[in-house]
């Protein structure tokens, strides 16, 4: 069980967190002029990397606020995390 | 009689306390300090259980955790009684009753044995291969299976005893308190971090507390000694904590660990009321070292599970620690050095041992030395082919071995004995390391798994590190832990250790017999009956990778989670199929190392404990009224209010009749109630509900239905328009949080320029509803003072008012299509203005209902309930709810996906009404729709979604969804029963007052 540095309470256990899916994909502003294709990349299609994965998290049961985190999947190492709207830490 | 097999005194066990204990019906004796395994052998018993598959005979094995024969019931029909616990770790006590399992009628006569005799035709994935056709067989297949699997008997009455759970933080917790894990300890505390050392036996020392060898010194003190002294030093030590009896179960990531301490299983029964059984600790440490030693393994040979072949360390053990004798007639069998120490400590305590068979030839060892001395016959370059004896070894049947070791060759030589330990040298315990996402690498020398790549904050020491040798252990524990802890001196750093163990190790898996393998049982898994035969059957068969070997020969899948033959089986495949052990890997070591009883698991969380419930500030006056309550998320709510001999049916028909009739009274104070303000709360309600927000007026309510991005209809509520820039939402009772939480990220992430604020109201209001067509009158004796005209107050508006002294916001929307109000005022206050109303419907024949009768008033309007009518797969058009969606808005969440190729389809699952032929014939909720019953396959249109009996309109009203029933409008369907078919017709789903003037009546 990870202990998440959230960007605005410090660090917690995991279970007062949940995860957002993949992060940095940005909601299309104008959705009406996309072609299915196109609009199923941005609705259905995530990377779901083994290694370095940019995710979302929130911290449901403290602060309630969005964050991002960088995490290598393949052994859970946090690598960073950084507010919404900040550019990431590292590549 | 039987023999007493105790020999010289051990200070480990009390003998001056004598204790008395069954087995299988019969008294025995022990003393203080007994595992229930060494007062049987004591006792001369060997023979404890039968095997899962062949119900062969099987005695005691090891002496440890990793034991696979020796789990027994526990008090038996009793409440505390308990199935495989392990016959070595159970510490005895006056009183206790243990009994073998998997045998019937005994274990001395089991008339599953026949099974043994059965085997060739039970060979590897006989299940699979047998009980797969014909497949309308299975049903009795089950039966016999069933009946014939599993082990022990799980317990029938509740658990009596008390569990809790502790969260602990430390700096450094050593797992296993060998002599790695006490160096380790008392160099962590010394140096000032906050230390836990747990260890699952009852003692400290691991297997050198009871080494009695002038071949291992330390300080030129026999190793013993010296540990002894270290652990009288660290008892004393304030930063460290110890904890015996308790097992890490599991090693997550990011060093938080589960682990179970065990109190009171070592008490007579009597003794265990009002105490804590088991505490399950929760532990988060800095940093964490393992330091859980190794496991020895047996040899693969044939007949080797016979009661009376124990693993050599075990036999050592029984002697040293518990001061008796496994057998009068020992023999020993080994590819390495380790027999050697054994067969030394028995000679020490005058134990016989007839002889040492050793596969290796030609070796050069001071141990073999010492043991010739002491006239003991050892055969070298000889292996084990077989063993003799049913219930207990009689004889085994030697021959040399071939020069590659692939053959046995010359003559056989047969040798009496009622023991005989075997050892296969050491596996490192790494299943705590792996569990927490270590990465291993094989170690060709000596064939072992040890530890390579290790998560961040953990180290592995000691021989579960690959360390074998005294000297080598304390050599690498001094440089492992100056790095791990970060600390520059170590008081062991000059120690003199002397070892005289040979690491030389002739690894065979599999050991040549004089057999084809076809006739011979080498056993690789005890517990599972699992055989090399098996294991080379899977191959043959084409398995290749060790997981799929693994669960189609079941090797590895008992309650020891095959601690002991694993290794084993991978080495037999690696062979047989030619690839390396490297590419090969283990077998995912999964959480919990030893089983955890259930109450373990779930704690003080039983019973009122095992969830939160949230009730309403009207909760009391239902329970008062008698109402039956069902579970709406974390809810309580008033399902229905049963008069004297009243069933649910009963109920239901005369609340909704009364609601329609006269009036009716609901408590919705569970309706999720989301506060909105901001200057940008109208722009954000447009983004978020399909329909259009902006030009809602102050005062105004409006009802709103919230998509998902993918088009599927998520949530829906009445939002009020309380002022210019101030809003209030009510969501689903069961969807309030999510909706809070999906409304939070769209502002955080997507529209952060939005100025909106959101707070979760939902349990600062209580919410009186109170429908019908006297619910006007009845409001207006509540509150004299407002105007209840329909101009002043009209549907789908609000008013800001008093009852009495208390502040209250009242909207006039209705979710049963009757003329309604919507109370709700401060939480505290809504008992007492639920009184109010009742004393004031009193002359109307007000009537409460429940949840179970808004739903039929609602249903019969054809109003959907989120999540029961829709799944995610329903889109606003599959409702028939078009007049919803916004054509004019540019965007809303879910829009775009309105018009996907797959949301226009015309032949989606569309919701429609249904009214049966039969008017009194209510339909099954879930019931699978179809057109044409003769079409084979069946197609199934779709299924029931809400379903009742009116009493309004004195029929049976459905809804449901169909394949593309938008279109069916008259058509006539069939829904197939068990034991009947129904015919029904596709109508309109609002079945009442479709003109709506009910609402202004």
């Amino acid at each position: 069980m990870f202990i998440i540095n959230c960007p605005y309470c410090g660090e917690r256990e995991q279970s007062e967190f949940k995860a957002g899916g993949e992060a940095h994909i940005v909601r299309p502003k104008q959705p009406t002029e996309l072609s299915d294709d196109e609009w199923a990349e941005y609705l259905f299609m995530r990377k779901n990397i083994k290694g370095i994965q940019f995710e979302r998290w929130v911290h449901t049961h403290g602060c309630r606020k969005w964050f991002n985190m960088i995490r290598d999947t393949s052994n859970d190492e946090i690598k960073a995390v950084y507010k919404m709207g900040d550019k990431p830490p590292i590549k | 009689m039987t023999k007493n097999l105790r020999v010289k005194t051990s200070k480990f066990i009390d003998e001056t306390y004598r204790i008395s204990f069954k087995f299988n019906g019969k008294t025995y004796y022990g003393f203080k300090g007994d595992t229930l395994a060494s007062a049987l052998l004591a006792n001369d018993i060997h023979l404890v259980g039968r095997s899962f598959k062949y119900h062969r005979p099987r005695g005691i094995m090891t002496a440890g955790s990793e034991e696979p024969n020796a789990i027994v019931q526990l008090h038996h029909n009793t409440s505390r009684t308990e199935p495989n616990v392990r016959a070595t770790e159970i510490e005895i006590y006056e009183g206790l009753e243990a009994s073998s399992q998997n045998c019937w009628p005994s274990v001395n006569f089991d008339i599953g044995g026949i099974n043994n005799f059965l085997s060739p035709v039970l060979p590897a994935g006989f299940y699979y291969k047998t009980f797969m056709w014909p497949a309308s067989f299975w049903k009795k297949y089950e039966y016999f299976i069933r009946k014939s699997a599993g082990l022990g008997k799980s317990p029938t009455k509740p658990d009596p005893d008390v569990y809790e759970h502790k969260y602990i933080h430390c700096d450094v917790l050593i797992i296993g308190a060998g002599i790695s894990g006490i160096i380790a300890a008392k160099t962590a505390a010394k140096n000032g971090f906050k230390t836990l050392l747990v260890e699952e036996k009852p003692y400290l020392g691991g297997s050198t507390i009871y080494q009695n060898s002038e071949h291992f010194k330390i300080n030129n003190q026999i190793s013993s000694s010296w540990l002894e002294k270290e652990i009288n030093e660290i008892k004393k030590i304030k930063n460290l904590e110890i904890k015996i009896r308790t097992s890490v179960a599991a090693f997550y990531g990011y060093n938080y660990l589960l682990a179970r301490e065990n109190l009171t299983d070592h008490f007579p029964l009597e003794q265990r009321n009002n105490k804590t059984r088991h505490r399950l600790l929760k532990i988060r440490a800095k940093k964490v070292i393992t330091a859980t030693g190794s496991l020895e393994r047996p040899l693969i040979f044939d007949n080797n599970d016979r009661p009376g072949i124990l693993l050599s360390s075990a036999i050592e053990k029984y002697a040293n620690f518990f001061g008796t004798a496994c057998g009068e007639k020992n023999a020993l069998f080994t590819n390495n050095d380790s027999a050697y120490e054994t067969a030394i400590s028995l000679y020490q305590k005058g134990i016989n041992i007839e002889a040492v068979v050793d596969n290796r030839e030609e070796i050069d060892s001071k141990l073999i030395k010492e043991t010739e001395k002491n006239n003991i016959k050892v055969y070298k370059g000889y292996t084990v082919i077989n063993t003799s004896g049913y219930k207990r070894i009689n004889n085994i049947t030697i021959m040399k071995l071939s020069k590659d070791g692939q053959k046995v060759i010359g003559p056989k030589i047969s040798i009496k004995c009622d023991c005989l330990g075997i050892s296969g040298g050491w596996t490192p315990a790494v299943h705590l390391f792996t569990q927490s996402g270590g990465k291993l690498k094989f170690r060709e020398d000596d064939q072992v798994f040890i530890p390579n790549k290790y998560p961040l904050n953990q180290i592995s020491i000691g021989s579960c590190n690959g360390d074998f040798t005294l000297d080598e252990i304390l050599l690498n524990i001094i440089k492992t832990l100056k790095e791990f802890l970060n600390i520059k001196k170590i008081e062991y750093e000059n120690l003199e250790v002397r070892s005289s163990f040979n690491k030389s190790k002739k690894n065979i898996w599999l050991l040549p017999s004089d057999k084809m393998i076809g006739k011979t049982k080498p056993f690789v898994d005890y517990q599972n009956d699992a055989t090399a035969k098996d294991i080379k059957l899977a191959l043959r068969e084409g398995f290749r990778s060790i997981e799929h070997v693994k669960r189609y020969t079941t090797t590895g899948m008992g309650t020891d989670q095959g601690k002991l033959g694993n290794m084993h089986a991978l080495g037999i495949i690696s062979e047989t199929s030619g690839s390396k052990m490297e590419e090969l890997g283990t077998t995912t070591f999964r959480p919990p190392y030893t089983p955890l009883t259930f109450g373990t698991i779930v704690g003080r969380n039983v019973g009122e404990y095992f969830d939160i419930f949230r009730k309403t500030p009207i909760h009391e006056w239902h329970i008062e009224n008698k109402a039956e309550f069902e579970n709406v998320g974390q809810w309580k709510r008033a399902w229905y209010y049963p008069k004297e001999g009243e069933s649910m049916h009963d109920a239901v028909q005369r609340e909704s009749k009364a609601a329609r009739d006269s009036a009716g009274i609901l408590d919705a104070s569970t309706l999720g109630k989301i506060d909105i303000q901001g200057t940008d709360s109208s722009e954000f309600l447009n983004r978020i509900y399909t329909n259009a927000w902006s030009k809602l007026a102050v005062g105004k309510c409006r009802y709103g239905l919230m998509l998902n991005e993918d088009g599927m209809v998520y949530d829906d509520g009445v939002t009020t328009r309380l002022d210019e820039n101030h809003y209030i939402m009510t969501t689903t009772t069961g969807g309030a949080a999510t909706v809070l939480g999906k409304l939070e990220d769209y502002l955080q992430t997507e529209w952060p320029e939005l100025d909106v604020y959101l707070t979760s109201v939902t349990d600062h209001y209580a919410t009186v509803s109170v429908c019908g067509p006297n619910s006007k009158k009845i409001i207006s004796k509540v509150i004299p003072d407002l105007d209840f005209s329909d101009k002043n107050f009209p549907h789908m508006s609000f008013k800001n008012t008093k009852i009495g002294k208390i502040k209250c916001r009242i909207m006039r929307i209705s979710f049963t299509g009757e003329h309604s109000y919507e109370i709700n005022v401060q939480a505290n206050y809504g008992k007492s203005v639920w009184e109010k109303c009742m004393k004031a419907g009193k002359e109307f024949n007000i009537t409460p209902y429940g949840t179970e009768t808004m739903h039929l008033l609602r249903a019969e309007k054809g109003f959907i309930i989120v999540g029961q009518d829709t799944d995610a797969t329903m889109t606003p058009i599959d409702l028939q709810m078009n007049w919803i969606v916004s054509k004019k808005k540019y965007d809303f969440i879910g829009k775009r996906s309105l018009y996907r190729s797959d949301t226009i389809r015309e032949d989606r699952k569309q919701l429609v009404g249904l009214l049966t032929e039969n008017p009194d014939e209510v339909l099954e909720e879930g019931a699978q729709i179809v057109a044409d019953i003769n079409k084979s396959p069946v197609e199934m249109l779709g299924h029931v979604t809400s379903s009742y009996y009116s009493p309004n309109l004195k029929k049976s009203i459905a809804l449901a969804v169909v394949r593309g029933g938008k279109n069916m409008m008259g058509h006539k369907l069939i829904i197939p029963m068990e034991k009947k078919q129904i015919n029904v017709t596709v109508a309109d789903p609002v079945f009442l007052d479709k003109e709506n003037k009910r609402l202004n009546a």
